[in-house]
């Protein structure tokens, strides 16, 4: 072989082919057969991924050749030019004794260890402080909505309250609320849906005439949540202002970009009064009404999926009430 | 002949005593600190002699940063972040205080223009190869410095506490969310907890203008001491540095991360 600039560049290889059909048809898979085909894509891309790793680091990972040091050995002129070993100065100081573990380097050790220290319990709570209370102590808060009565049987309602008077307008959430009646065993039923948008988390608005338009008047409850104001409308849906997404009156994505259904507020009733409880998350619902069977999964954000192969990716949800 | 010496006329004296006078505060700086031979070296230091006015574009970036950091620091002055206050301040510095409406047209517009000129100094980069070797880690903290202003950008929307501004910042923090794995976690940060309330506010105020404030200064230092140290690059048609033109001297050799001191940009002060 002749000696020439070496060669940088990579060598041809067949396995970023394979790696990219292996992608190509997890992808396809994704879209046709999420269990088998994806899987068998996924598959293909992880062996002809390793392989291309492999052949990619097999330079760096071939062991590095001992070269010994060039010497050039004395002519018998030179050599007899020294002087002999036991006559003149030494060559270099004897090592003094104690010198194993000097001052300097002990000094230099304790200021980075004592720095570090100090810094290390500098940050630890200060890093805490800033990143922990957004998880921790996470409460819930119960709504009173005001008396069942206020509820007739069938018809919708805009409710909008404060979920703590305390923080005031920022606490401010709206839900379409319906009273089903009673179902088996007399238990009282209500479909209580957040305005909350499954895509973005903008403001679902009822397709449908509210209050003066149907001729009837708005309902202002007071509760220990401050007032509560109750709007009838008559909706034929859900949408939302800022992409479009479109919901049936049980909060079924119709049309648009959400990823799911809208999410219900739990509920429960107290001394006669309608309280709301904590959110959770639906990816659809059939039937309506009393009857609907709703398939409920714990609160996970707007846009993020609950059901499906892309539940993967979310697959650790942060503390939620 | 020898030649003949005059001795210096009164006006000639006054006249120096005079520029000893006012250069003495600079001396007595540069004894001690070194910092007007830095800041000379800073601002006098060669460039290539093709350069053009497309070259500007990174003071122009730098120079809308500091009208963004001077004017912020102007409006934190007024500007009450809390949810009862926040929108009322925001109206109070727009209608009552004086001049209010034109700094806080300044830092609204200034943000925009902030962005697209560092979006136009990026550009210019790219078309003219300057992020070539050596310069590929200044082009790195560039576009950390561009993330960061994005950021800004963001953090600042929320800031005036209208309907835009909270379901700008609701959609956006949302879509924080939906990053895989860790986007629930980043947006229940963002939001400080699990809705949006008056810590998300601050929080953000907090972040807009005081944490990216200082790595977006940071960043700039240090994509400065790069830009100084490695030199400003010739246009890709430039004669003079593909070497057609060749001056007087003889042409000096590269070596290693140094151009040619025909160029200017040896590293070494002059």
């Amino acid at each position: 072989m002749t000696p020439g600039p070496p060669d940088h560049g990579p060598s041809p290889t067949i396995w970023p082919l394979g790696f990219a059909v292996g992608i190509a048809v997890a992808l396809v898979g994704l879209i046709i057969n999420p269990e088998w085909i994806a899987s068998i894509g996924a598959f293909i891309a992880i062996v002809f991924g390793f392989l291309w790793a492999r052949e990619a680091t097999s330079e760096m990972r071939r062991q590095v050749p001992v070269v010994r040091a060039e010497v050039r050995e004395m002519t018998p002129a030179e050599a007899a030019a020294l002087p002999p070993a036991a006559e003149g100065e030494a060559a270099m100081a004897p090592p003094q004794p104690g010198e194993r573990f000097p001052r300097s380097r002990f000094l230099e050790g304790a200021t980075l260890g004592l720095g570090g220290v100090i810094g290390g319990l500098v940050t630890v709570p200060v890093a805490g402080f800033a990143l922990l209370p957004a998880f921790l102590d996470q409460k819930g808060h119960e709504v009173d909505m005001g008396p069942v009565s206020a509820y007739p049987i069938g018809k919708w309602f805009i409710g909008t309250f404060m979920v703590d008077p305390a923080e005031g307008e920022v606490s401010r959430r709206t839900a379409f609320i319906r009273n089903n009646g009673p179902v088996q065993n007399n238990v009282p039923s209500f479909t209580i849906i957040s305005n909350r948008c499954a895509h973005l988390g903008c403001p679902v608005q009822a397709n449908g005439p509210t209050g003066a338009i149907l001729g009837e008047k708005n309902v202002t409850e007071h509760t220990k949540n401050g007032s509560i104001l109750l709007r009838p409308v008559v909706p034929a849906g859900f949408g939302c202002p800022c992409h479009g997404g479109q919901y049936d009156t049980e909060g079924n994505r119709t049309a648009g970009p959400p990823v799911r259904a809208l999410d219900r507020y739990a509920f429960d009733i107290k001394n006669g009064h309608l309280v709301l409880l904590s959110t959770y998350s639906v990816s659809h619902v059939v039937g309506s009404g009393g009857q609907a069977k709703i398939y409920k999964y714990k609160p996970a954000g707007p846009g993020q999926h609950v059901d499906g192969p892309e539940q993967w990716f979310y697959p650790l949800q942060p503390p939620h009430h | 002949m020898p030649p003949i010496r005059r001795s210096p006329t009164k006006a000639q004296i006054r006249r120096e005593q005079a520029l000893a006078a006012m250069t003495y505060p600079l001396d007595w700086l540069e004894e001690r600190s070194g910092l007007v031979g830095g800041v000379r070296y800073f601002l006098m230091r060669k460039v290539p002699s093709d350069t053009n006015w497309m070259q500007t574009l990174g003071s122009a970036s730098l120079t809308a940063f500091l009208v963004q950091a001077i004017t912020g620091v102007i409006l934190a002055m007024y500007y009450k972040p809390s949810p009862h206050d926040a929108y009322s301040s925001i109206q109070n510095i727009t209608d009552h205080v004086f001049m209010g409406w034109l700094v806080r047209g300044m830092h609204k517009w200034g943000a925009s223009v902030f962005i697209i000129l560092m979006f136009l100094h990026m550009g210019r980069v790219f078309l003219f190869g300057a992020y070539k070797y050596p310069r590929e880690l200044n082009w790195i903290v560039g576009v950390l410095i561009l993330v960061l202003g994005l950021m800004e950008g963001f953090t600042g929307y929320l800031l005036p506490w209208d309907q835009t501004a909270y379901w700008a910042s609701v959609v956006g923090i949302n879509l924080n969310g939906t990053a895989p794995f860790l986007g629930p976690w980043l947006a229940q940060f963002l939001r400080s907890g699990q809705e949006i309330s008056g810590d998300t506010l601050s929080r953000f105020y907090s972040l807009h203008m005081l944490v990216i404030p200082g790595g977006i200064i940071a960043l700039i230092t240090l994509h400065l001491y790069l830009v100084i140290r490695l030199g400003v690059t010739s246009p890709p048609w430039s004669k003079e540095a593909a070497g057609a033109e060749v001056s007087e001297e003889p042409a000096p050799l590269r070596s290693g991360l140094t151009r040619p001191v025909a160029h200017g940009s040896s590293g070494g002060r002059d």
